[in-house]
């Protein structure tokens, strides 16, 4: 089977080389290299068009565990959920995890993602203590905060293009079992997800509300939670059924979302108030169903994540978009703090962070997506990469200021389609 | 405390196994070739929580094949994936590759299975599980030699589960289907091919069980039948 990116698109024609192990050399191939790890990104930045991707997912062992600091070394292919099954039972989380745990450790660094508690906690690259790089060179270099600084810097959201990464160590923190005291508020309009947000993040670690952007006004519900003390045995992690077929176009199209986001209003509802829940329904939800991209059918999904400074430019977003006619199928809203990442080209920076999933309607779509990126652009905002599939080289240069810095790392035998796109190349 | 000695520890599919008795906390001797390779798998067991010995050495040269088997006794399980896939085109034109297919395949798992056997005969338990394949239940020209090898595996551990079974010793003959491992690297994948990760777990289930022959996934028995069942004037016309 062809790999492909999360969204489905762009489609990309490239050869695929599987790493065994991590002593191994880079294979040699005509054209450049990317490191390819589970393909949750949507866009083109795990996508490497007409070169080649190191497929990492066998990259996937072990290397030593410290239970006292908690710390772990893992090779770089090694998921976020099979982590997490290791190390809850022993009493330890990842201190920033997505929205998904199908990510590889690699692909979690080569993004900089972030979690709910990024007020908190910041992003996944200051958790990472030390990792290792191998170079087309062939040269294996080790990078942390105080060895190599300016190519961890880089490998750091660098997506992937400074070499693979092999291993890296991580710094993990205590929990005292598999629970999440959570809690849902459904809320009325933007104002009310602010001064909820601004309450919620004094008294909980994680906060993210899902919004129904509805004409006749915004409504949503604010999801937030913190570890609880109460222990438990870990259930083994099963894998989710996945969904078995590509369904047509139209399956996600006005009629059919606003049903489903009465629905899950109206469900959330009746879920308001405390709940105890395990990690995974809390912390990714979505990893409930299996290969869900299928939904939205062969041509895929878009999925639009960009962090604006303020109340009003997430309000022009929203009406920009609602003016459009076309109704994003799962909207995402939260805030981000101002913990500084090492990572060069890292995407979250203090504001709020709104992301909207669109299926693939083709011309209609990628019109709209150029309207929001004007806004953001405009509103000193910054569109994320990992999500991107669209933006253009001026959108991406204005947001990330450290691009040149960056750009002297770059591996000359490594490319992605998404990084030739943005280079303006 | 559940002891098994892996023989081909680096192979796709007894990194997999083994991470299951990892996680049981069994004791773990692994062998292998490549040292670095062998570190790497020892290194993710012990995280894991087994207790792992290795021992680095070519099981294609018998001279170490005693020695080997006296260090990691006393035998428990001994789990048997090494083996050669070879290039089937080269088998068709050399003798010597041919040779050298059953030679990784049949004689030097014959090799390391008497003396497995006679160990575990004398402490009258324990069990010994190797993979054979269905390549071997009927032979077809695009593995002819490789075939042959597991076809002889097979047998020969029909006949070694008929001897032992007197001394409460138990064999398991696994039949993988198409299985996507290094193995199986340069070939293109499709709808058939099956993870590692099933594969262990299936041995895993008829170690625990009492199965004698186990086909991964269990389809495969089925799809063998039929294919062993076309008269030999038809299926000699048969590109397959």
């Amino acid at each position: 089977m062809p790999l492909e990116s999360w969204g489905r698109y762009p489609k990309a024609r490239q050869a695929a080389v599987t790493v065994h192990w991590r002593s191994d050399p880079l294979p040699r191939v005509h054209g450049t290299l990317l490191p390819f790890g589970q393909g949750r990104s949507y866009g083109d930045c795990c996508l490497n068009d007409g070169g080649t991707l190191l497929e990492t997912s066998r990259l996937d062992r072990f290397i030593e565990f410290d239970p006292g600091p908690g710390i772990l070394r893992c090779e770089a292919g090694a998921r976020v959920g099979d982590i997490l099954a290791f190390t809850v039972p022993r009493g330890f989380f990842l201190p920033v995890v997505p929205g998904t745990q199908i990510v590889s450790v690699g692909g979690a660094i080569a993004n900089d993602i972030h979690g709910k508690n990024h007020f908190r906690a910041g992003t996944f690259g200051r958790h990472v203590r030390r990792l290792e790089l191998l170079r087309s060179t062939g040269e294996r270099v080790a990078c942390s905060p105080e060895e190599n600084l300016d190519l961890f810097a880089a490998t750091v959201a660098g997506l992937g293009l400074t070499g693979l990464i092999t291993w890296a160590e991580l710094q993990l923190r205590p929990v005292q079992g598999p629970f999440v005291e959570s809690e849902t508020v459904p809320f009325h309009g933007l104002s009310e997800f602010f001064a909820l947000d601004a309450d919620s993040s004094q008294r909980f670690e994680y906060t993210v509300a899902w919004i129904d952007p509805r004409p006749r006004g915004l409504r949503g519900l604010y999801f937030r939670g913190d570890h609880s003390t109460r222990a438990g045995k870990t259930k083994p992690p099963r894998p989710a059924a996945a969904f078995p077929l590509d369904l047509p176009a139209f399956a996600v199209s006005g009629p059919t979302v606003a049903a489903f986001d009465a629905l899950y209003y109206a469900r959330g509802r009746l879920r308001a108030g405390r709940r105890l829940l395990r990690h995974a329904p809390f912390f990714f939800p979505l990893d409930g169903l299996g290969r869900w991209n299928r939904v939205y059918g062969k041509r895929g999904l878009l999925q639009f994540q960009c962090v604006v400074p303020d109340q009003d430019a997430v309000q022009a977003l929203l009406d920009r978009t609602a003016s459009s006619g076309l109704r994003s199928s799962l909207a995402v809203l939260k805030t981000f703090g101002d913990v500084p990442s090492p990572g060069m080209l890292s995407f979250p920076r203090e504001g709020a962070t709104l992301s909207l999933d669109f299926p693939n309607l083709g011309p209609q779509v990628f019109a709209l997506l150029d309207a929001l990126e004007a806004i953001v652009h405009d509103a000193g905002g910054a569109v994320y990469p990992a999500k991107d599939a669209r933006m253009s080289a001026a959108t991406f240069a204005a947001a990330y200021p450290r691009l040149a810095e960056f750009e002297r790392y770059v591996d000359p035998g490594f490319s992605s389609s998404l990084w030739r796109r943005v280079r303006g190349a | 405390m559940t002891r098994v000695l892996v023989l081909g520890a680096t192979s796709a599919i007894a990194q997999q196994l083994a991470r299951a008795y990892a996680e049981r906390g069994a004791a773990l001797f692994l062998v292998a070739r490549n040292e670095q390779r062998l570190s790497a798998v020892a290194d993710d067991l012990r995280v894991r929580g087994a207790q792992v010995q290795t021992a680095v050495a070519d099981l294609d040269d018998p001279a170490a094949h005693e020695e080997l088997l006296a260090g990691a006794a006393p035998l428990e399980i001994v789990f048997l994936a090494y083996g050669v896939l070879g290039d089937a085109r080269e088998t068709e034109r050399s003798a010597e590759a041919a040779e050298a297919v059953l030679r990784s395949n049949l004689l030097r798992p014959i090799s390391l299975l008497t003396r497995a056997a006679t160990l575990l005969e004398a402490q009258r338990s324990g069990c010994i599980v190797a993979l054979a394949s269905v390549a071997g239940d009927r032979g077809r020209a695009s593995n002819t030699v490789y075939g042959a090898s597991k076809a002889g595996l097979a047998a020969f551990l029909s006949g070694l589960r008929n001897r032992l079974a007197r001394s409460g010793v138990r064999v398991i003959t696994v039949k993988p289907g198409l299985v996507d491992t290094p193995m199986t690297g340069h070939l293109s994948k499709n709808r058939l091919y099956t993870s590692p990760e099933r594969v262990a777990r299936d041995v895993i289930r008829a170690v625990d069980g009492r199965s004698d022959v186990v086909y991964t996934p269990w389809w495969w028995r089925w799809v063998m039948l039929v294919l062993r069942l076309i008269p030999e004037p038809v299926f000699k016309r048969l590109s397959l």
